[in-house]
């Protein structure tokens, strides 16, 4: 399989008025081409400090992050915790933001920008405002937003936090199917378990502050995986959500 | 919604709406009007002295007369022209400065004491150093009008600014923006509210500076009315200016919130 994320010795330490905080150490994996890699940890380990690192937002103070695609750094897109859609903006000049900021509002992307809202059903939500959609659709919104500068790799942190439960198991289906279609190779930071289970191909687990990598866990259901909800009620499910439950330092 | 679907329980409820909009509106007027009232009967039978307290007849008589002579033009015109201006400069500068603060941190800290003094400080005490630096014309009434309105005005944006949602300035930084693209493409427009109500503050403020101003130059405008009227004890001249500045200052808070609404309609979403 053709590599496309390489991390080498990632640490990082970030001063505060009292005292050096180290928050990550030592940190180092790779990830492979149309892969669905999630970073779970308890609380605090620094999950969302590495993705920020990865999309180059943050320097690390050792170590480097290789993208090994032709653009780089520009194939990254970032999913944040909020949709942060604007609100003052219709959901297709959200989902055109990125195309303004990197200078290529072409004919051609903003054609492949509709074809997304088509595809992904917001076609005829495309001139309403963020206020007037569901949560679901807004984070399928935010989603093609990320999509519309075409990225090759796709960082998701906590992207369904803020939805409640029910919603959340059918966006994870949704977003899930989005990022398979288009062949997206996917990192996403969660702390829920079952969320990473049911996705993944691999999970990561993060050790407590400062965050080392534990253990990685492959997830393998097959050939014929089927969707995140479907892989929740298969019998390998538990056996998985077990092994990364005792992985995980959980303090109550 | 269709019109004939309205519930009797939904028509009671919108009666007494408009009943009691309906009582609130008399009870305003009849306060209003019981208040003259009382003020002119109470003048005329010399319950009070008419030369100190005037009377609402006396003050629409003056009023009358300075329309007849042209005077209330001029003056009004010139507090007026003189409040637009300290308010569209205090606005504008207020605006800039803050955005300069919010793009450079280091001197946002840096000037930091500074603003939080001059805005302890009573602008006013600065007049007199203006007249000695600008003259005493509308020039030195301008600028004590635009000292008293930005500091506030700087003070309000610039908090709008810093609070603006994190979430937002980070997806901008994600896709490889700039310090102008989350300017122009977050701060300005998450904070257009904002920064219509600081306009409201700063109406208020440049009325407050334009009026002392004028009472220190003393030459011409509404301030200057009052002040002449006091020192040769016309009352009435008093009055009547103060009442026309009420009126002048009404009408432009009601601009303001007009085309504040007017801007919300046509952004609903903000």
């Amino acid at each position: 399989m053709e590599k496309i994320i390489e991390i080498k010795d990632i640490g990082l330490c970030y001063q505060s008025e009292d005292s050096e905080v180290s928050a990550l150490k030592n940190i180092s994996f790779d990830v492979y081409k149309g892969e669905f890699v999630s970073i779970i940890g308890p609380s605090g380990c620094g999950k969302s400090t590495l993705l920020s690192i990865i999309a180059g937002l943050l320097k690390p103070s050792r170590g480097s992050v290789d993208i090994l695609t032709e653009r780089g750094l520009k194939d990254v897109g970032y999913m944040l915790q909020s949709d942060s859609l604007f609100p003052w903006r219709s959901i297709r000049s959200n989902c055109c933001l990125g195309l303004e900021i990197t200078a290529s509002k072409t004919k051609e992307n903003l054609e492949y920008t509709d074809s997304l809202l088509k595809n992904y059903g917001l076609w005829e939500f495309r001139n309403s405002y963020p206020s007037e959609l569901s949560g679901g659709m807004r984070q399928r919104a935010a989603l093609i937003r990320t999509l519309a500068v075409n990225p090759q790799v796709l960082l998701l942190d906590e992207p369904f936090s803020a939805l409640d439960y029910q919603t959340r198991l059918a966006v994870n289906d949704d977003i899930f199917k989005i990022i398979k279609n288009e062949r997206k190779t996917a990192v996403m930071v969660s702390h829920d378990i079952s969320e990473a289970v049911s996705m993944s191909d691999r999970v990561i687990v993060l050790s407590k502050r400062p965050g080392r990598v534990k253990s990685i866990c492959t997830i393998d259901f097959g050939k014929n995986r089927g969707t995140p909800l479907e892989c929740r009620d298969r019998s390998e499910f538990k056996d998985y959500f077990n092994s990364i439950w005792r992985d995980i330092d959980v303090h109550v | 919604m269709c019109m004939y679907d309205i519930s009797p329980e939904r028509e009671s409820y919108l009666e007494n709406k408009k009943k009691e909009g309906r009582r609130e509106r008399l009870c305003r007027i009849c306060f209003l009007a019981v208040f003259l009232l009382l003020w002119e009967i109470s003048a005329r039978l010399y319950i009070v002295d008419p030369f100190i307290v005037s009377s609402p007849a006396r003050i629409v008589g003056t009023i009358v007369s300075l329309a007849c002579s042209g005077e209330l033009f001029y003056h009004t015109m010139v507090t007026t022209l003189e409040a637009l201006a300290g308010f569209f400069l205090g606005t504008f500068f207020g605006v800039l400065i803050a955005t300069l603060l919010w793009w450079e941190n280091f001197l946002n800290k840096v000037a930091e004491p500074y603003l939080v003094i001059l805005n302890a400080l009573p602008k006013i005490a600065l007049g007199p150093v203006f007249i000695v630096w600008l003259g005493s014309g509308p020039f030195s009434i301008i600028m004590i009008a635009l000292t008293v309105s930005i500091v506030v005005s700087i003070l309000e944006v610039l908090s709008g600014f810093m609070q603006t949602d994190r979430g937002m300035i980070k997806l901008v930084k994600s896709f490889g923006g700039s310090k102008k693209d989350i300017l122009f493409k977050v701060v300005f427009p998450a904070n257009i509210k904002n920064i219509f109500s600081s306009l409201k503050i700063n109406m208020g403020m440049s009325w407050v500076g334009v009026v002392v101003g004028e009472f220190l130059i003393s030459k011409a405008g509404l301030g200057y009315l009052i002040v002449y009227g006091s020192q040769v004890f016309k009352l009435d001249l008093v009055m009547a200016s103060v009442v026309i500045l009420a009126f002048v200052a009404a009408v432009m808070y009601l601009f303001i919130e007009w085309s504040n609404r007017l801007l919300k309609k046509k952004s609903r979403h903000f």
